[in-house]
């Protein structure tokens, strides 16, 4: 039995004025950042005002937007189709994880104690590394466009994480740290001298700090100590901001499009997502699946190609039909092979609205490109 | 590129020249969707192959091994999983961080039985997840102590590590342990073991391979990740060109078909001499259909040329793997393990 997905309506969501969020998730390299962009432009062309918010893009899809720096600002995509008139524009912008988490310091913390923790080393470290910051900041971004109202639509694509879904923890993680109990440790004993401090000194505090100060070293205790207690003191709820971020996310404006190609591993990863998506109770509107291989004459079938191949092989004449007859057998195998794929996640979840979009002989690096992949997502 | 075999021979005594005769430590990487976990099973395989013991270690949690050679999730645990042509046993180990972490304050420290306490007060979460680089620093840690690691005797454990490592975007900046740790010690205990690491993954028994596809943005990401490999003075290994289809058609064609000059007259002919004119009312519409195919593929083989010359620029070994009609099942892997050794590989 063959199980057809609905189809996703991508139009109809770019369309409506509720959705404010447009969240692109799924596996690496299965092109979620020329969606997000492919999805920003058609918005624009059809009356949106969009800012398409993107983590890491191949360099030529970046200068396609007109992204020649990463200053995380928003910037103008010149050129697009029907500006104006219909009211629509997009802006593109490139995420700079260590400036917007500089930001966040310099907007909350008064100048010496931003200073402070702005030139501690562990802080230094913790901005730039990609540990779970990059998902972080990618959140916090978000989270900063749509509070400024500025836009009415946001296409945000997720970092290549080592796990597609780490975006998702990152908040809570972070959060839990710094509400944790590690913290209250670390922050202890520069908090309050001695008393307090004492207080805590039960066999497991001291074990752990003796433990941590072995490890570690005490110099880079005392880096942590000194960064936890400035931020703490900055913005005692942290976790509060990751909770806003979350709820945001959960909100009925967003849309999230899990992003995958016609394979099984990034299928895999699809149902996974999708799955994790509902758990987290987070508005899934569909799956767009990229680089699907179509046949152009799907009434030959692979069999019968391969057959034909072999007789003309045999009769020893039109070499050159056999050989064409083989590339199209080939090509309904593959096809074949990629529906069965996407079936087995129609099977595991029937309502998940699906829009293909046909694997092109190149890659995309310009705005008419973008705009025929949105043409695709769209038909 | 041959040198003289430094590894032992197989079973039946054969003695093989490889190209990475020497490299203990094979680390492998890969734009997402290269197939880069594929190539890792393959090359453990491949270098298995006549009675050697190999293993083959995940680090990202993503239990792809385990699905590669379609096995129940793996645990933190060297366990053996497949049997090598000719014999030859390939081990695998998912690396889980915080388990990393307990092990290394086991070995260095001798601290046990603190994990719970540890885990509890947050400590393990924030060493492997918050804290900047430790995490990769404990993987990369436990990786190459298995690659040092002797039994009793003194001999080796293991002939081979082939690590299934971070993608290409992030490679370099895994694998430079001790600028990841810089921020968090300059001096003490984590600098020293960063700095053991480094000087197994620097060494000459080691070799970061790239896999890629012949597509423009994976090719160009292996470039940029060899280059900054380059940069930080990581040993770069060869490039794995993977899912490489056979042309097909002879090279006139192609360039004509690319130009848009494919003549379907002929084909509308051929189809016919096949007994193939019933498939539609209309022949000819399917050969043009045929065409069109036909123009795609000379379009996209064409961009495959170009990729592949500027993959040349990188100067490092380049080998091919197949497009697996049927996917990378069990089969496949030793198909490509095969391919692997053919190309001396292993």
């Amino acid at each position: 039995m063959t199980r057809t997905a609905p189809a996703l309506d991508i139009d109809a969501i770019l369309d409506d004025p509720d959705t404010r969020i447009i969240v692109c998730c799924g596996s690496g390299g299965v092109g979620k950042t020329t969606t997000a962009a492919a999805l920003g432009l058609r918005a624009a062309e059809r009356g949106r005002s969009v800012v398409v918010l993107t983590v890491d893009p191949a360099r030529r899809l970046a200068q396609a937007m007109g992204l020649t720096e990463l200053d995380n600002t928003p910037r103008r995509v010149h050129d697009v189709d029907g500006a104006g008139e219909a009211g629509g524009e997009l802006h593109a912008m490139m995420l700079d994880m260590k400036r917007t988490f500089d930001e966040i310091i310099e907007a909350h913390a008064d100048p010496e104690r931003a200073q402070q923790i702005l030139t501690n080393p562990f802080y230094q470290s913790l901005s730039s590394s990609f540990s779970g910051t990059q998902e972080y900041m990618a959140m916090e971004k978000l989270g900063q466009l749509r509070r400024s109202n500025e836009w009415d639509l946001i296409v945000v694509d997720t970092p290549p994480s080592r796990s597609a879904l780490d975006f998702l923890d990152a908040p809570e993680r972070l959060g839990r740290f710094l509400d944790g109990r590690l913290i209250r440790i670390l922050t202890a004993p520069a908090k309050a001298g001695g008393r307090s401090a004492f207080k805590l000194l039960n066999a497991g505090f001291g074990m752990v700090a003796g433990i941590l100060t072995k490890v570690i070293g005490a110099q880079v205790l005392r880096d942590i100590q000194m960064f936890v207690t400035a931020l703490d003191a900055v913005f005692g709820g942290f976790r509060q901001r990751a909770e806003q971020t979350y709820r945001l996310l959960q909100a009925p404006g967003t849309a999230f499009l899990v992003v995958a190609a016609p394979e099984r591993d990034a299928m895999r990863e699809a149902s996974y997502f999708v799955e994790r998506l509902a758990d987290e109770r987070m508005p899934l509107a569909g799956l767009v699946v990229n680089r699907v291989h179509r046949p152009l004459a799907p009434s030959l079938s692979a069999a019968r190609s391969s057959a034909a191949a072999e007789d003309l092989d045999a009769k020893g004449e039109h070499e050159l039909t056999a050989a064409v007859l083989r590339l199209h057998a080939g090509r309904m195998q593959l096809a074949s092979r990629e529906q069965r794929q996407q079936e087995h996640f129609t099977s595991a979840h029937p309502t998940v609205p699906i829009a293909q979009v046909p694997a092109m002989p190149e890659d995309v690096h310009d705005l008419a490109g973008l705009r025929q992949i949105g043409q695709l997502l769209a038909s | 590129m041959s040198q003289p075999t430094s590894s032992r021979g197989g079973s039946n005594g054969e003695a093989r020249d490889t190209d990475w005769d020497g490299v203990r430590l094979h680390i492998v990487s890969g734009k997402g969707g290269t197939g880069k976990t594929t190539v890792a099973a393959a090359l453990a395989l491949a270098l298995a192959a006549g009675g050697r013991k190999v293993l083959l270690v995940e680090v990202e949690g993503r239990q792809g091994i385990a699905q590669a050679f379609d096995l129940p999730p793996l645990p933190y645990e060297e366990r053996k999983i497949a049997v090598a042509p000719g014999g030859g046993d390939v081990y695998a180990l998912a690396v889980d961080p915080e388990e990393a972490m307990l092990d290394y304050l086991e070995m260095f420290y001798g601290i046990k039985r603190v994990g719970k306490a540890l885990t509890r007060m947050g400590v393990v979460d924030f060493a492997t997840t918050i804290a900047p680089g430790l995490r990769d620093v404990l993987v990369t840690g436990k990786t190459s102590e298995a690659v040092r690691r002797r039994d009793k005797l003194g001999r080796r454990v293991y002939d081979a590590i082939v690590m299934d490592a971070p993608p290409t975007g992030r490679i370099a900046r895994f694998l430079n342990v001790t600028q990841e740790v810089a921020g968090l010690a300059r001096v003490g205990p984590i600098k020293n073991h960063a700095d053991l690491v480094r000087g197994v993954l620097a060494s000459p028994e080691t070799a970061v391979h790239f896999v890629t596809l012949l597509e423009e943005m994976p090719v160009q990401e292996t470039l940029d990740g060899i280059e900054e490999l380059r940069t930080t003075g990581l040993p770069v290994g060869g490039v794995f060109v993977n899912m490489v289809r056979p042309a097909g058609l002879p090279e006139g064609v192609l360039e004509a078909a690319s130009r848009g000059r494919f003549d379907s007259a002929e084909l509308a002919l051929g189809l016919k001499a096949a007994g193939l004119t019933d498939v539609t009312a209309d022949s000819s519409a399917v050969a043009e259909a045929l065409a069109r195919e036909v123009t795609e593929h000379a379009l996209r083989t064409e961009l495959e040329k170009r990729e592949r010359v500027a993959l040349e620029e990188a100067g490092v070994p380049r080998y091919d793997l197949p497009l697996l009609p049927d996917g990378a099942d069990l089969a496949g892997l030793y198909e490509l393990a095969d391919a692997l050794r053919a190309q001396s590989v292993a």
